[in-house]
Parts: C-alpha cells; structure tokens; sequence
C-alpha cells in the first residue's frame, strides 16, 4: 500500500536537482524580461557619467577618484536591483511554495543569489573595464579593479538578499532596504577600493583579495541562514 | 526524592512574564536611580574638578570622562539588542522581543553622544572634528546599524514580525562590534587604543582613571534605569488588552 502511495507520486528530487532547477528558472525568467537586466547596468553607466560632468573631467583627478566611484556605483547599482529578488515570488505566492519544500531553504536561496549575481555582479565585473576607460584608471589598476569586482560584487549580493528578505512583505521596501544593507556594504566597499588601488600604485594586492575572499566564505556560510530566517518571517507575518 | 536544583533563582525565570518583569523592575529601578544619580554626580565632580590635567592634552583631555562610558555603552547596547533578539528569535521570548526594542534608541543616542564627544574632542587635539579614521567610521556604521533596525522596526505593522524581523537584523549586524574593538589594533589609526582592558592595568595614572571607571558604572546604572523605564513603557503598551494592565491602570 505504501509502496503504491510512492510510486504514484513524483519521486523526491534531490539537492543538486533542486538548486539546478532553481537557477536555471530564476536565470530564465530574468532573461526573460530585458529590461530588469539591462537597468542596473544603465544604472552603473549613468551614474559613473555624473562624476566627470560634477566633480570634474580631468583625467588625472578622475584617474584618483576611478577606484573608489567604480565601486561605490556598483554597490548602488547591485543595491537597486536587489528588491526584485524575492519579490515576484512573493507575489505570485510561489516564494510559499519554495518555503514549503522538503530541502533545505538555504540550498534555494542560494541558487536565487547565484542567480542574480549572475545577472548584475558578473556584469558588471565584465563592463568595468570598459568604465575604467571612461574615467583614465591607469590599465596596470583594471586587473584589480575586476578581480576584486569578481570577489567582492557576490558578497554584495549575498548581504543584499538578507535585506530584500526582510523587506519583501513591505509595500515600499524600496528606501528601507538601502537603510538596512548599505551599513552592512561598507566592509566591502573599504576593501574592494583599497585593492584598485593598490594594483594602480603596483603594491602587492593579494592582501586586500585575501579580505575580499574571507567576507565572501563568511557570506556564503552565514548569509544563507539568515536569508532563509528572513524570508520565514516576512511570509508568515 | 530530591527535588531537582533549579540552575537559577525563581525571579530570573519569571522575568519572562511581563506582569512580572513589569513588577521586578519596578522594583529595581529606585536602586539603580539612585546609584545612577549619585556615580555620576561624583564622578563628574572628581572628574572635573579634581583628577589631574593631562600632561600633553592639557584639561581638554576631560572630555574622555564622557566620551568612553557613552562609546563603551553604545556597544553594550547593541549587544544586549542582539542577544535579547536571538532569545526572542529562539525562544520565542515576549519580553526579549520588549528588551531588544527598548535599546535600539537608547544605543543610538549613546553612538551620538560618543561621535560628538569624539568630534570636539578631535577638534583640539587632531586640529579637524572629524577624520575618517576606522574607529571613528565602525562607530559611524554602530550608528547607522541602530537606525536601520530602528526603522525596520516601525516600518512593520505585525509587532511580533517586526521584532523578529529586527532580531535577524541585529544579529547580521553584531559582525560590527567586533571590528570597532580591535580597529585601533587592527589598523594605523589616529584615534588612541582602548583605555580599559581585563587584563592589564590602564596605561594612565589611577586617579585619572578611577573617576572614569566610576562614570562607566555610573553610565551603565543609568542604561538600567532608561532601559526598565521604555520596556515597562512597552510591556503596559503591548499588553495593554491583559486584565492585569486595565487593573493596574484603574488603581491608580
């Protein structure tokens, strides 16, 4: 009778099943829609174009100030597409649905986060040395800058997604997910920027990559945990 | 039959109930008012009046008599903050959740205070009100860690979501405090190295530093009072439908 009961069901899937499937549909509906892609992206491009027209266009000044504004635009532009993370599940109630599964709900949050950091901070670690033309970084600083973009931007989004998590339930999560996360980024920003610009004045980086490396293991083990916890209270209140 | 020892007094488990908690700390706060009112008053006045000038700093030096309790204080705060929110998270704990609400805008005023102090202080003594050193910045992220819990919390209707939500917060955010201890180890900073520590004597002469000492005791007394004022505050507030409230309020 039992056997019967099981073998009319589906059978179980397992883990590395499950984080499949969740990527691959997190990753397709993204492609899906474009525009939501594209944005963080202009976003990054537009903001690193209002330094030089502010602060001002000489190369020199701009080279200085290349490393710390690169970094600060990305960690807005990964902040601002960090709302839409949870948010369509949730709305659409499928987010209950992952709540509800037999596996772990780290394993599922963590395939959400891969997959949008695959999406926003791989991209944007493959359109920084296009913008470090735009703002003259000396070209001995732009395997830094993207080694320490390819580290640091997955923190950025594991930290991110706690955020996101906390405030999906809310109608206007928007401002409140920046009070809460960009504290939580300063670490990140503080190493990131001072590899760029150890690798622009050819001091060993390794040090700062090392610090960048340590956040993102601590991210991957910690974050998860309380991402899952987050998404457990916001959908149950 | 031997009845089992309890680990702890029957007062620290009734500490769950807020009728209790109410009463207990109605209770305790005359004590530590009290204790309050008089180490402050006397560490200020040792401070200010009779503890020697500082050699280098002159009597500007004083300012520290302020600066640490609060700056200590701010830390505490937000530890206490997370570790009542993991209670309340684990547990289940509704006077946790109280005790984690009732610190939030405490350690945050004590995280200004310790900024400002710190920024006249810097100003005769660095010649700049503020630079962005790493003790300075942590505490600066102390801060902002504070108002973003605080405003998480009033951003969520659901009292018991809101508190858990705040919880899970506070404790993503307690990888902080240990940063802002060991930045002036850690890094080069401009800012002097901690003035207390459990297992060497202080690197100042005792009658400076005993009056310091007096008036981080006296700071945290006075945490103790603002504490058990807002959470006996927010005990009445959230349990203001329980007969032993509407009693409590019709006696009076």
């Amino acid at each position: 009778m039992n056997q019967q009961l099981g073998a009319s069901r589906r059978p179980d899937i397992g883990m590395g099943a499950l984080f499949a499937a969740t990527l691959k549909r997190d990753l397709k509906l993204s492609l899906r829609r474009k525009s939501e892609l594209v944005n963080p992206l202009i976003f990054f491009l537009m903001v690193i174009t209002l330094f030089p027209l502010g602060v001002s266009p000489e190369p020199g000044f701009l080279a200085e100030l290349a490393p710390g504004v690169i970094w600060v635009a990305a960690l807005l532009a990964t902040l601002l597409s960090m709302d839409s993370l949870f948010r369509t599940d949730f709305d659409d109630g499928s987010l209950e649905q992952l709540l509800l599964s037999p596996q772990p709900l780290m394993l599922v949050v963590v395939a959400k986060v891969l997959a949008h950091w695959m999406l926003t901070g791989l991209a944007l670690t493959l359109v920084a040395p296009l913008i470090s033309v735009m703002l003259f970084l000396p070209a001995e600083g732009v395997p830094g800058l993207m080694l320490s973009l390819l580290l640091g931007t997955p923190t950025l989004s594991l930290v991110g997604a706690i955020g996101a998590a906390l405030t999906v339930g809310l109608k206007r999560g928007g401002v409140l997910i920046s009070l809460l996360v960009l504290p939580l980024y300063i670490p990140v920003l503080i190493f990131g920027t001072g590899a760029v610009q150890a690798a622009v004045t050819g001091l060993p980086l390794g040090g700062y990559l090392a610090l960048l490396g340590a956040l993102l293991a601590l991210g991957i083990v910690l974050a998860p945990l309380a991402i899952g916890a987050a998404l457990r209270i916001s959908v149950s209140g | 039959m031997v009845e089992k020892k309890k680990w702890l007094p029957r007062w620290f488990y009734q500490l769950a109930s807020p009728r209790w908690c109410f009463q207990i700390c109605g209770k305790l706060l005359p004590g530590f008012s009290v204790a309050a009112l008089v180490l402050l008053l006397g560490g200020m006045v040792w401070a200010l009046l009779f503890a020697p000038a500082d050699y280098q700093q002159g009597n500007s030096f004083r300012i520290i008599y302020l600066h640490v309790p609060s700056a200590i204080l701010a830390q505490s705060c937000y530890m206490l903050m997370a570790v009542a929110g993991a209670i309340g998270l684990i547990w289940k704990m509704k006077v946790a959740d109280m005790v984690a609400k009732s610190c939030a805008p405490i350690g945050a005023t004590m995280a200004v205070l310790a900024l400002l102090t710190g920024a006249i202080w810097g100003k005769p003594t660095w010649g700049s009100w503020w630079v962005w050193d790493a003790r300075l910045t942590s505490m600066l992220i102390l801060l902002f860690l504070y108002l973003g819990v605080m405003a998480l919390n009033s951003a969520i209707e659901s009292e018991s979501t809101a508190a858990q939500a705040s919880a899970v917060l506070s404790l993503v955010g307690l990888v902080n405090i240990p940063i802002i201890k060991y930045s002036v180890e850690w890094w080069n900073t401009l800012h002097q190295p901690a003035t207390f520590k459990l297992t060497e004597r202080p690197a100042m002469p005792a009658d400076m530093w005993v009056p310091l000492l007096v008036m981080v005791v006296g700071f945290y007394c006075f945490f103790a009072v603002t504490l058990m004022l807002r959470l006996r505050n927010e005990i009445l507030r959230r349990e203001r439908r329980s007969g032993w409230v509407r009693d409590l309020l019709l006696s009076k």
